[in-house]
């Protein structure tokens, strides 16, 4: 009895710990693109953040949380000894969280998803054996990890290309932009919406037909949309700094859309990541409570609260002061550019957390970033950077794993 | 993990060359005032005139280091960073042009012949004219790349890109005519100081052939 109340409390401390940390590090890159856009006041992107993480987390955070717990090990294997699978979920745990902690201190551009799914593969094949991952799920995974910048870049690509033809390089780009935004503004709400009610509801216990899914979709983005127009029709233009930068009102205008996409990349932040945190804290719980492996327990509804809470937490305490330093440094993200990536990345990443794959949000929105790239969209876009991102993909693997394998034996030695 | 997404970005060399141009327009535009004080004969006006002309030559000098430095091969921009560096090196040459006719003028605490006076600063002027026009279309630059170099911006500069053929024709006309009536006069004076007010005219016309070239380099990036 003892044992299980170490196990969840540790479970509980380590799973904050690395919410913390995804919060601190992680959402503000997510939310730094609206802030450099000056589409939102750091203020109003915490806000925004701290408000569409927790929702995301909460409503749609389920699908992914389920694979993290029990997608990666298979726990077939673990049904004489359900202790190995504790101590493999705190390692990894640990291991992440520590990764994490030491890459943002060294600026090392590294994903939470990576580290923890890496830590999980690590302790599983090294600590139990080969067999014990579930391979072919874990390529699907890193699969999705290939798949979905390119994704985000390719849808990102399209609708910066639709903004240059149907804005842009227009006669009057104003009058253009104030037709055309509220239609993006549609968009982006329906997606977002729709994917979240189809795929992430049940988790929290809502069953909603099909024709209703996209019927109540649709009702929730014509409102968006309809609030939207408002604001855009109050924008008038400003002779002076048009005269300096003919697109200073069409960017305002943009920034109103900005706003709804910052809301969606911080929503699909909250569903994909929350996973990394308490995917293991749940199999850690199930099994304490349980004793055995793979039992049919639903996931806590209090688990989400608690990594919706920690990500907040972290976003409140470290995330503003990345926010704006990051948001600072990325002033060629003009609104109109900004939200066609954050759009992109936001709609990747919520399928893909309706469909249950842990992805990195991070490289996600880069993937889209270089997507508006090619389209003509950025001034300047620096490859080398690019290529280390690309090197820390491949470095956080098998760092998140040596750690949880480390942190495994250990606690296998000195745990009950 | 912070600043990874912040250095994707490198810094846009669309400001900087905005201001470059700005700071080249500026330098040739003290060449009148120059002219002025040395056809008056007033070499300690010149004199101020000279510095501030070398000054701003300086400053847009360190400013076209500092950009090249900020645009490694490594960038990936909507158009060539060889076309752009060759704007940049353009828009420095208008200034560099202003220096040295200056120097050349100042140097020899030149006379002029009251008989061209009038028209030499005319055409000065146009020449000024013509860089004028020159940074009126660069610090469009903003705004074309936003516009990804098409559509109605594209054509916005296109059309002051012609204003600026214009004017350069027109120089390339007054620069004649200036020179038929120094030609005229040209027995009446030292020769050497003749010569050398023949190179003089000379070089500020080449304050609008590179206003012009600056017109081209950016007639390449709207073709790309």
């Amino acid at each position: 009895m003892e044992a299980e109340i170490i196990y969840i409390g540790l479970a509980a401390v380590f799973g904050i710990f690395m919410a913390w940390g995804i919060g601190a590090n992680d959402v503000a890159n997510a939310m730094a693109t609206s802030v450099g856009s000056k589409a939102l006041t750091i203020k109003q992107a915490i806000l925004v953040a701290a408000v569409f993480e927790f929702l995301g987390a909460v409503l749609a955070g389920g699908e992914v949380t389920s694979t993290i717990r029990k997608g990666i090990v298979d726990a077939s294997l673990l049904s004489a000894t359900p202790e190995l699978l504790v101590y493999g979920m705190l390692a990894s745990l640990l291991a992440a969280a520590i990764w994490l902690l030491v890459a943002s201190k060294n600026g090392w551009p590294v994903s939470t998803t990576h580290s923890i799914v890496g830590a999980i593969v690590g302790f599983a094949a090294v600590g139990i054996g080969i067999d014990a991952v579930q391979w072919g799920q874990v390529g699907t995974i890193v699969m999705s990890w290939v798949v979905s910048p390119l994704t985000a870049g390719f849808i990102a690509y399209l609708i910066y290309l639709s903004v240059q033809r149907l804005i842009l390089t227009r006669e009057d780009p104003l009058a253009q932009a104030k037709r055309y935004v509220p239609v993006y503004i549609f968009f982006a709400a329906f997606t977002i919406t729709l994917v979240t009610i189809l795929k992430g509801l049940s988790h929290v216990g809502l069953n909603i037909s099909l024709t209703n899914s996209y019927l109540l979709a649709m009702a929730f983005a014509v409102t968006i949309a309809l609030i939207g127009m408002v604001a855009i029709q109050r924008i008038k233009p400003d002779p002076k700094a048009e005269k300096k930068q003919h697109f200073y009102t069409v960017e305002r205008v943009f920034a109103i859309l900005m706003i709804v996409t910052a809301c969606s990349m911080a929503f699909a932040h909250g569903s994909n990541d929350v996973a990394n945190a308490i995917g293991p804290l749940a199999a850690v719980i199930s099994v304490a409570q349980s004793g055995v492996v793979g039992a049919k327990s639903a996931l806590p509804i209090w688990v989400l609260l608690i990594g919706g809470t920690g990500i907040v937490i972290g976003l409140a305490t470290y995330g503003v002061h990345v926010i704006a330093t990051v948001g600072k440094k990325i002033t060629q993200l003009t609104p109109s550019r900004g939200f066609a990536a954050e759009l992109a990345a936001a709609t990747t990443i919520v399928i893909a957390s309706g469909t249950g794959i842990p992805i990195s949000t991070t490289h996600t929105l880069v993937g889209a970033v270089l997507g508006v790239g090619l389209a003509r969209g950025i001034d300047a876009i620096d490859l080398r950077v690019v290529g280390r991102i690309f090197v820390s993909w491949v470095i956080t693997i098998p760092a998140g794993a040596f750690l949880a394998i480390v942190f495994f034996y250990l606690f296998k030695t000195f745990l009950p | 993990m912070g600043n990874m997404l912040a250095n994707i970005f490198g810094t846009s060399p669309v400001g900087p060359l905005e201001k470059h141009v700005n700071i080249a327009y500026r330098c040739t535009r003290e060449l009148y005032g120059f002219f002025v004080s040395a056809i008056a004969g007033d070499w300690e006006a010149a004199a101020v005139s000279r510095n501030s002309i070398t000054a701003l030559e300086n400053e847009a000098d360190d400013l076209k280091k500092e950009i090249r430095l900020h645009l490694p091969k490594s960038l990936f921009m909507p158009v060539p960073r060889e076309d752009l560096l060759e704007l940049l090196l353009v828009q420095d040459k208008m200034a560099n042009r202003a220096k040295d006719v200056s120097g050349i003028v100042f140097g020899r605490r030149m006379g002029i012949p009251p008989s061209i006076a009038d028209e030499l600063l005319e055409f000065v002027q146009r020449n000024i004219d013509a860089a004028k026009q020159a940074r009126k279309s660069v610090r469009e630059l903003d705004e074309l790349f936003t516009s990804g170099f098409r559509g109605a911006e594209a054509a916005l500069v296109e059309s002051m890109l012609d204003v600026l053929d214009q004017i350069e024709t027109e120089t390339d006309e007054r620069q004649a005519a200036l020179r038929y009536s120094l030609f005229k006069v040209e027995k009446d004076h030292d020769p050497v100081d003749v010569i050398f007010l023949y190179q003089v005219i000379e070089m500020t016309g080449e304050i609008a052939d590179m206003a012009e070239r600056v017109g081209r380099r950016l007639e390449l990036l709207l073709s790309h």
